[in-house]
């Protein structure tokens, strides 16, 4: 219980709360780092998926492109990504933005091709155009689907900008690792609770963001929070 | 690691010579990787059966059961296993109560999604031909539920065999060790040979996992 004890007092030590390796600092740089990737990946991944949703072309790439996704591990990624590119965030935000892309390919693949029939034709027989099509009849009812597969990501990116820090990256991980370095079991403890409290305050935060951009009409169909097309895992 | 200095050396992605020398820590991390992985999967199915059946069962369960396990699904897994080392140490049983965890948190899911797939008029015709409950669980629910429950071992699998990549924070890791040790060695080779081989074992498994279901499964077949 002591280990409690002494994360409670390193909470409240202002000392962690100010500087360069502060908690606020620290905060910022996760959260900043991980905003990046996750939008980036989202403007690659996701009009790859809607197009190959919406054409119906290439289902089985854009499923695929997650599984095998799930079979990198991140660490090495992020590993090979520092040899790579030598010291600074540039790695970092290259395996980040890379393991975001499947699960968000995938969920908007699948959410495009979930439009009903029906409505599709519907929305023809109206006299819709293509884009105005996809834009207005598709995109509404797939917004669901579509921001499960970016929370999937986005908590994925979280989870792996921790172990950002051992390639000599800021953010939160930097308590982990270093409490690991150094065996201080408080600031590692107290490490992993920001860390988990993070990845719990985005998936959270991002189902508010799902239920804000659902129409009304749609939300009335379907539960608030839509299931995710793939299980995603890799940090 | 605040010198760069590698790039003034050659050092290749892999060193053949090097790398023809040290097959046995290759062979080594691949038993612990192996190890690792069965244990969490095995354990994890064995837990995530009767809690998956359990709330399909009781219909009470199922919404907190689902939350729950979201929940600390996306608890990161170095997050977790953190939070363990005061407790459990840097030990195998650190690294295993996180992997089963995550195992069980994919799998009750499945199990669950697989029962709520059998057919209404199966369940029916079976209460007609006076199956009691259990005996209904395990001869006509299960199996129609099996090629969920599969599908679930599968993405398990995988997924775990990325995980225990991580577990080298904590001294173990398998492969993950290796990837660990080229970093802080600056040695390319044991990084992308173990990296590569570590999606190779995931891929190997995964198809395995699928055979497998099609040859113990021949119900579930499809074209």
């Amino acid at each position: 219980m002591s280990t409690l004890a002494n994360v409670i007092r390193w909470f409240l030590d202002p000392l962690h709360w100010s500087g360069p390796d502060g908690i606020p600092i620290r905060l910022v740089q996760h959260v900043q780092l991980s905003a990046e990737c996750v939008l980036i990946g989202a403007l690659i991944a996701l009009p790859i998926g809607i197009l190959l949703g919406h054409y119906g072309r290439f289902g089985n790439l854009a499923i695929n492109v997650s599984n095998v996704g799930r079979a990198v591990p991140s660490f090495g990624m992020l590993v090979i990504a520092f040899q790579v590119f030598g010291l600074g965030d540039l790695p970092i935000i290259i395996s980040l933005t890379a393991l975001a892309i499947p699960p968000m390919v995938t969920n908007s693949y699948v959410a495009l091709r979930e439009v009903d029939a029906d409505i599709k034709e519907a929305a023809r027989g109206m006299g819709y155009r293509e884009l105005a099509q996809v834009l207005r009849v598709e995109l509404p009812l797939a917004v669901p689907l579509i921001m499960a597969g970016v929370r999937t990501s986005a908590v994925q990116v979280v989870a792996t900008a921790t172990l950002a820090a051992l390639i000599a990256g800021g953010g939160l991980g930097r308590y982990v690792i270093d409490g690991l370095d150094q065996g201080n079991y408080t600031k590692l403890f107290a490490g992993a609770i920001l860390v988990a409290l993070l990845a719990l305050a985005t998936e959270l935060a991002l189902a508010g963001a799902e239920r804000l951009l659902v129409p009304r009409g749609i939300r009335l169909l379907r539960a608030p929070t839509a299931h995710r097309a793939t299980t995603f895992k890799v940090a | 690691m605040a010198g760069r200095v590698f790039l003034d050396i050659v050092d290749p992605w892999i060193n053949w010579d090097w790398l023809s020398t040290h097959g046995p820590l290759f062979l080594a991390a691949l038993e612990q990787h192996a190890l690792l992985t069965a244990i969490a999967v095995v354990i994890g199915t064995a837990l995530s059966l009767p809690l998956g059946v359990a709330a399909h069962r009781w219909g009470l369960l199922r919404n907190p059961v689902l939350t729950v396990s979201g929940i600390l699904y996306t608890i990161p897994s170095i997050a977790l296993f953190s939070l363990l080392i005061p407790y459990t140490g840097l030990s195998v049983l650190t690294a295993e109560i996180g992997l089963v965890s995550y195992t069980v948190l994919i799998l009750i899911r499945n199990v669950m999604v697989g029962l709520e797939s059998v057919p209404k008029d199966v369940l029916d015709a079976a209460d007609g031909m006076g199956y009691r409950p259990l005996a209904r669980l395990l001869r006509i629910e299960l199996p129609l539920a099996l090629p969920a429950i599969f599908a679930g071992i599968r993405v398990a699998t995988v997924t775990t065999i990325g995980l225990v990549t991580i577990t080298a924070v904590i001294g173990l890791g398998g492969f993950g060790e290796l990837i660990l040790e080229g970093l802080v060695s600056n040695f390319h080779t044991p990084l992308v040979v173990a990296t590569v081989l570590s999606i190779v074992m995931a891929l190997v498994a995964d198809l395995s996992l699928a055979a497998a279901q099609r040859l113990s499964l021949p119900w579930a077949r499809t074209a």
